[in-house]
């Protein structure tokens, strides 16, 4: 609830407030770095999200320290590679984004240093503390949030068995006989497992409790089953767009910003339905086992790509919601096409009227669990 | 060549050894000579040799050893581990107060060195929660000083703690070697009363290791069958026309994997290619799309065609060798051309079969990117399992058991096989 209410407020006070203060405020890549490395190697997803990354954290950083970017695109398998480059004694990445809930694993590892909100990262503008500014997105000490991403659902507009209905509750994805036609769903059992316990009739906020009992864990499979033959199943954020853009598919989950381009960019005959989007963070960790020159330029950098200015910056090439309250009020247009981003963040008050948050603590204990359970029922 | 047989007089001292020209006895020079060539090409060898042992012996044998290695609970808590020896967990009572004590003790070491959510998750895989109660715990120990008794002092942090399930997982799991990962990978696990199945709805490795075999015996064969005539063919045409065909039958050989995965998705799904051309010509309609993707048909046909080139090139090399004399001999012995080719022609290609189809049978079983993409539920192979403890559950052990297994059966097979027709019986070329 909390999680919510504070991305309300945020994406609210960026409909109402305009920008604060001015842009370009470089102090923080000037400032001195002092036994600082040259080189930098940042992992990310690579695609149009770490096109956004370079252009609003890295270009400007080179171009006011001279320092070197090699860019990894490793972020899927961050957690395995990290953990074999730590036992092998030879750390060679320096600044690596991930998803909450591996960082998460990394931080239980110890493969993640921990890093202090108060002396390293960049208070707000207006003085409020980082970790205040983060607020419960920084999910713990290793991880720094950039963005607020969802997993939703996009359905296509031209579906003629539909008799001009469109979907709009969540559980219409449930719902075989108004809404006919494939669906596409991630094959794993996060969300989905949420979705259709919450379809079986159980309040939002008790969800976790019902899927911590087996009864619970059936009941949901059991929903799922309702529709298991008319799903496809994806791994990769790409498929649902396309296909969607195919016809293979009428309505399919994938990450907002996957869609955003899908319907804003391609133009395709696909809509958005935001209801019960699962909230999801990405963000940054500094791995364990770096030496010193290489431990100080990666927090110098950090410090500079997460502060207030640069999180917004990075909203004008992709349609994800900046990780810092101060950050909402300065989002702009985007920066090819020139639309109002603000509608197409997930925490846009229009979007984010039923939200789904994702507990990850609750799966980093129970994922192996119902993982087997899930993959076991996927394969009967 | 006269002096050749002339001299062994010389060389023959009074003694009677027979001695080379610089005057060590014969059969030690030859020893040294010969010593010197064995370490000359054994020099020869060695860099692939050491390539061979480093990249590929000793990463096989850490992949078997992380299978039963589990060390992590003894390194981690070792007074608990120690203390908790003497407990009994049927009992039905919690271990006493020196087994809390231990684990304070243990907890603010692990603590201290930020190791104790390591286990947490080691643990986890045998019983959900785990992880959580050792981070939660772990804060607890960091921030706050325990007051005894400990008993009541970890049940206050967690009631977890006052479960005698999560100290019999503790204590059956921590001996430095474990079967417990073979266990998971054959669907069983190791409980109180020792190894015995999982739930029905949570068995899921042994489908997937058989349907990997049924599957790749299925891509085999169908290998053999689309590839046979080619390689015929290929070996029968005129040099120019063979040489195109053969561009024809490495292209595909030369192009990514993932297009040519990504060109089977455009084909077959059922907006595609096929089905668009079956409707257009009546032959189906628009809503009898046959389902051809992200099943065990997509699998079987985007992999039969990635695999093909391996079983063709085999079969060609060896078919060209085949004299055509042989075949003509049979015919004009009054063979039929059927028998010509059945008791001639084709028991002459059997090791290119052997060869071809060892190699397609392998490359098969370990595939896991193309069944990821166009498998769909029931076209996934086990791999696609092992791929995801590798990189998302981070369960290494498990992912080490799985192969191994996999690895066994492969030899098994490889046996069977060498019963049956005979290693010595496959050729390359």
């Amino acid at each position: 609830m909390k999680l919510k209410t504070l991305l309300m407020a945020t994406a609210a006070a960026g409909v109402l407030a305009s920008p604060a203060f001015a842009e370009g405020d470089m102090s923080l890549a000037e400032a001195p770095c002092e036994n600082c490395a040259d080189e930098l190697t940042v992992v990310s997803w690579g695609g149009a999200y770490q096109t956004s990354q370079i252009k609003a954290y890295s270009e400007p950083y080179a171009e006011a320290t001279g320092v070197t970017f090699v860019w990894d695109e490793s972020s899927a398998e961050a957690v395995a590679k990290l953990r074999a480059m730590s036992e092998a004694g030879n750390v060679t990445w320096d600044v690596v984004d991930v998803v909450a809930s591996d960082a998460i694993r990394l931080c239980d590892e110890g493969l993640a240093i921990e890093i202090d909100g108060a002396t390293e990262l960049a208070p707000a503008p207006d003085g409020t503390s980082a970790d205040d500014d983060f607020g419960v997105l920084r999910v713990n000490e290793c991880f720094v949030p950039q963005i607020v991403y969802s997993t939703t659902f996009g359905y296509r507009t031209d579906v003629a068995e539909w008799n001009g209905a469109v979907p709009d509750d969540i559980c219409d994805i449930f719902d075989l006989e108004a809404f006919p036609g494939k669906r596409s769903l991630q094959r794993r059992p996060i969300d989905n497992m949420e979705w259709a316990t919450y379809c079986n009739g159980t309040p939002k906020d008790e969800i976790y409790d019902v899927l911590s009992t087996d009864e619970g864990i059936a009941a949901a499979l059991a929903k799922l089953d309702t529709i298991k033959d008319e799903v496809v199943w994806w791994t990769a954020g790409a498929e649902t767009p396309q296909l969607l853009a195919d016809g293979e598919v009428v309505m399919g989950s994938t990450f907002n910003g996957r869609l955003f381009s899908a319907i804003a960019e391609q133009d395709q005959p696909i809509a958005m339905m935001w209801d019960m989007q699962s909230f999801d963070l990405d963000g940054w960790i500094i791995p364990e086992g770096l030496d010193e020159a290489r431990l100080n330029r990666a927090k110098h950098f950090l410090k500079f790509a997460t502060d207030t200015q640069r999180l917004a910056d990075q909203a004008k090439y992709i349609s994800y919601g900046p990780a810092r309250a101060s950050s909402a009020p300065l989002v702009g247009t985007h920066a090819e096409l020139g639309i109002d981003m603000a509608p197409h963040m997930p925490t846009d008050p229009a979007n984010a009227s039923n939200v789904h948050n994702y507990d990850y603590t609750w799966w980093a204990d129970n994922r192996d669990d119902i993982d087997a359970k899930f993959q076991a029922w996927l394969v009967q | 060549m006269s002096s050749a047989t002339d001299t062994p007089s010389d060389a023959i001292a009074g003694d009677g050894i027979v001695r080379a020209a610089d005057g060590t006895p014969l059969k030690r020079s030859l020893a040294r000579a010969l010593r010197r060539e064995k370490l000359r090409s054994f020099l020869l060898i060695a860099p692939l040799l050491a390539f061979v042992v480093i990249s590929f012996l000793l990463p096989i044998a850490d992949m078997l050893f992380r299978s039963v290695e589990n060390n992590i609970v003894q390194d981690t808590i070792p007074e608990t581990v120690q203390t908790l020896a003497s407990w009994d967990a049927d009992s039905g009572e919690l271990p006493d107060e020196r087994v809390f004590a231990a684990l304070y003790q243990d907890l603010q070491i692990a603590v201290e060195k930020r190791i104790h959510t390591r286990l947490g998750s080691r643990l986890n895989y045998e019983k959900s929660g785990m992880s959580g109660l050792f981070r939660k715990t772990g804060r607890d120990v960091r921030r706050t000083e325990a007051v005894a008794p400990y008993k009541e002092w970890f049940i206050a942090i967690d009631e977890d703690w006052g479960d005698i399930e999560v100290w019999a997982v503790i204590k059956r799991y921590s001996p430095p070697y474990t079967p417990g990962y073979f266990l998971n990978a054959v669907d069983a696990e190791l409980t109180a009363e020792g190894a015995a199945m999982k739930p029905e709805n949570e068995r899921i490795y042994l489908t997937l290791f058989w349907r990997t075999l049924v599957m790749s015996l299925m891509i085999t064969l169908s290998c053999l069958l689309l590839g046979y005539p080619i390689g015929y063919l290929l070996s029968h045409l005129p040099a120019r026309s063979a040489n195109l065909l053969m561009i024809l039958v490495l292209l595909p050989f030369w192009t990514s994997l993932l297009v040519r995965t990504s060109a089977w998705k455009v084909l077959l799904q059922q907006q595609g290619v096929i089905n668009d051309f079956l409707v257009w010509i009546n032959l189906i309609d628009d809503a009898g799309r046959l389902v051809m993707i992200n099943n065990q048909t997509g699998t079987i046909i985007a992999m039969t065609h990635i695999l093909l080139p391996f079983m063709i090139l085999p079969l060609y090399s060896v078919m060209q060798t085949i004299s055509p004399s042989y075949v003509r001999a049979a015919k004009s012995l009054g063979a039929s051309d059927w028998t010509a080719f059945w008791r001639v022609y084709f028991p002459q290609t059997v090791p290119g079969i052997g060869a071809g189809a060892i190699l397609v049978f392998i490359l098969a079983i370990g595939y896991y990117i193309t069944p990821e993409l166009v498998g769909g539920t029931s076209g996934i192979f086990i791999s696609n399992r092992i791929a995801f403890h590798i990189s998302t559950s981070l369960n290494w052990g498990l992912a080490a058991a799985l192969g191994t297994i996999l690895l066994l059966l492969v030899l098994a097979l490889f046996y069977v096989y060498d019963r049956i027709v005979g290693i010595d019986n496959v050729k390359l070329g």
